[in-house]
């Protein structure tokens, strides 16, 4: 018997079904930021803080900084520098990789036109600093990270779900958490509009829009095996008349009499 | 959290009935001038708010989550759902980040650029329109919703003639668009840019000067700069606080340099400038496609990018060639494999600052997809915004900052 091949639980998004062997993903460039525009915001920031790695991709500049300094870092950008919208922040799953969560803050100063991404680094249970006091609109953002991603946010001043009720279970951005959603998902409607008495009743949501139950004759169809409704599904198929697969699409055609309806 | 008796309606951990004279009355998610499903929780004082909780999440889709699971073509339509009133220009923001995370960005042929742009500025018309229909309607002025969804039924024809949907237009894709213009298409164009200056005049004539109207905008849902900066705001929301900035001017795309056009702004903050804007926005975008349409007569025929490795040839290359067709197999079934980077592309949609945030691990499958959705901060602001106005201009508040949830819940 041939065994199931095992699938890590840390990512379980969909993955491509081929990879060549040989191949190996080219990298966008990362520019120096010398001689840019960004040049003087980077320079004062290493004054201050230490910058573990800043380089230019499409057009923007990146900046990587220690998670520690993040209210610091923004507060410089946006107080000395005239970085003056948080336009943006979020975090990318890594945990699958090395256990922790990327968070970006992508930064946009009126002024110049220039957008300027800083991002860190946490492991898995450590909590970042909130940046709200500096950007209002962090807010909500930070609330959304932490819905999506658990990620604990200090200092917050209402932390809690923006998207999901207040009682899911789980983190649904997290490359863990299954598209269709997992097993408390599944249960969540039944047991909050019924009561967990109803479970087996009712039994789980189905979740998944592709699935096709071909023992239930009531809800699926089977195409050309088409059976009366709540039949067994093993019974006799109806004979449909109507439709011949084997006749012409267009039974006679003269060309004198076709004229084109509408030409695009 | 079960509740005892399941037909007694249960909000959590609210005590609606209390011992001072405050009152905490639910507003929505089911509410006509909600303009979608956002419930607001007010606490109030007599008439006068004196705290707002917005609460969003009842048209939550997981749009992101799905966008990691879809390859890059796949997910396109699905961005229609978002911003629905103005969806063209949804479809332009995602397939203008994954041109410039491939890098195909100047690719694209003029043809396309030009069409797209059209398409753009034709569903800002339609978005403005909708826009001022629901919010006079809101606010008490019947007519003005039926003379401009009179005309917003006009643009929606075009776009129908154009793409063969009225409301999800899928009308653009990565490295180009589909279709070019229909025949007569650029005629009938022309006709509703003749017609609607007119109409826009009616509108102002019903509004502009009228009392009542003027009483129950002026002043309300002032923002300050300050305040639009700290929440993000962007779009016509930070040109009402006299902020001008446009991500077209200021962080051009497309031909956006190439055409002239002015960038209204206005100093009032409150939403009768915000209603001004809306208007001579319209104007403006009437004269991008005045523009535009001598622009197009000039291009070649060549509508989708030539890039090979990410973008599928043209039908009759795939018909008739080989190797065409095989790649043509490989990018459907496996899908195109961006460089690893990341990338994030800011457009100036109709709301305001609609921008993909793409990270790619180099996979068919985008390893992070956030999208930065207008309406998301627009509705933080209300937190804010509301306190200190009363329960009657909630409406106009929530009407000017023109919010859509389709894209606040994505």
């Amino acid at each position: 018997m041939m065994m199931r091949p095992y699938r890590p639980k840390a990512n379980v998004q969909k993955r491509a079904y081929y990879n060549d062997r040989f191949w190996v993903a080219p990298r966008i460039p990362e520019e120096p930021v010398e001689g840019s525009p960004f040049e003087e915001d980077l320079l004062s920031l290493k004054r201050k803080f230490s910058i573990e790695k800043a380089y230019i991709q499409r057009g923007q500049m990146v900046v990587i900084i220690n998670p520690e300094d993040n209210k610091e870092v923004l507060r410089h950008l946006k107080e000395e520098r005239g970085y003056d919208v948080l336009s943006e922040m979020s975090a990318i799953d890594y945990l699958e990789r090395d256990g922790t969560f990327e968070i970006f803050y992508q930064l946009l100063s009126l002024e110049r036109s220039q957008r300027v991404r800083v991002k860190c680094r946490i492991k898995e249970g450590e909590a970042i600093e909130s940046v709200e006091p500096i950007f209002r609109s962090a807010d909500w953002s930070e609330r959304e990270m932490f819905d999506m991603f658990g990620i604990k946010v200090n200092n917050h001043p209402n932390l809690k779900r923006i998207l999901m009720p207040d009682d899911w279970v789980g983190y649904p951005l997290r490359k863990s958490y299954p598209l269709q959603g997992d097993e408390a998902a599944q249960w969540y409607e039944v047991d909050k509009i019924f009561g967990k008495e109803y479970r087996e009743i009712i039994g789980p949501e189905q979740r998944d829009p592709a699935y096709v139950n071909p023992e239930d004759t009531c809800n699926f169809a089977r195409i050309k095996h088409e059976v009366p409704r709540c039949a067994d599904p093993e019974s006799e198929p109806i004979k449909i008349e109507k439709f011949n697969d084997d006749a012409p699409l267009v039974e006679t055609f003269d060309l004198k009499e076709a004229k084109i309806v509408n030409r695009r | 959290m079960q509740q005892r008796n399941r037909l007694e309606p249960y909000f959590e951990n609210l005590a609606f009935e209390r011992d001072d004279n405050r009152m905490v009355i639910n507003f929505g998610p089911q509410h006509p001038s909600a303009h979608g499903q956002l419930r607001l929780i007010l606490e109030m004082d007599g008439e006068q708010i004196v705290k707002a909780w917005p609460d969003i999440g009842y048209l939550h889709r997981g749009m992101e989550k799905m966008g990691e699971n879809m390859i890059y073509n796949e997910f396109l339509p699905t961005t229609d759902r978002m911003d629905y009133i103005a969806a063209t220009s949804n479809n332009y923001a995602f397939a203008l980040a994954v041109e410039r995370l491939l890098g195909i960005e100047d690719k694209v042929p003029r043809r396309a650029k030009v069409i797209r742009m059209i398409l753009l500025e034709l569903n800002r018309i339609i978005s403005h329109l909708f826009w001022l229909a629901t919010h006079a309607l809101d606010v008490g002025a019947m007519s003005v919703f039926l003379y401009c969804f009179r005309e917003r039924e006009y643009a929606m024809d075009l776009m129908e003639d154009y793409c063969g949907a009225r409301l999800t237009h899928s009308a653009v894709r990565i490295g180009g668009v589909p279709l070019d213009l229909p025949e007569g298409w650029l005629d009938r164009l022309n006709w509703f840019l003749n017609i609607l200056p007119e109409q826009i005049d009616l509108y102002e004539g019903l509004l502009t000067e009228n009392r009542i109207w003027r009483m129950r905008l002026e002043n309300v849902g002032v923002v300050t700069p300050e305040m639009a900066k700290e929440w993000a705001c962007s779009g016509i929301m930070l040109r009402g606080s006299g902020i001008p900035y446009d991500i077209r001017k200021q962080e051009p795309y497309e031909l956006y340099d190439e055409v002239e056009f002015d960038v209204p702004v206005a100093e009032t903050c409150d939403s009768y400038g915000r209603y001004k804007l809306y208007m001579e926005e319209m104007r403006q975008s009437i004269r991008i496609i005045r523009q535009l349409i001598p622009m197009y007569k000039e291009t070649e025929p060549q509508l989708m990018a030539h890039v090979p490795e990410y973008i599928s040839a043209p039908k009759e290359d795939i018909m008739t060639q080989n190797y065409s067709l095989m790649q043509h197999f490989v990018l459907v079934t496996q899908g195109m494999r961006p460089p690893v980077g990341e990338v994030y592309v800011p457009t100036e949609s109709p709301k305001g600052e609609l921008g993909f945030y793409i990270r790619s691990e180099g996979d068919p499958y985008p390893y992070r997809m956030k999208i930065r959705a207008p309406s998301f901060w627009h509705t933080g602001i209300l937190q804010d915004l509301l306190p200190g106005h009363y329960l009657a201009d909630v409406v106009t508040i929530i009407g000017s900052t023109n919010i859509v949830f389709g894209e606040i819940d994505r």
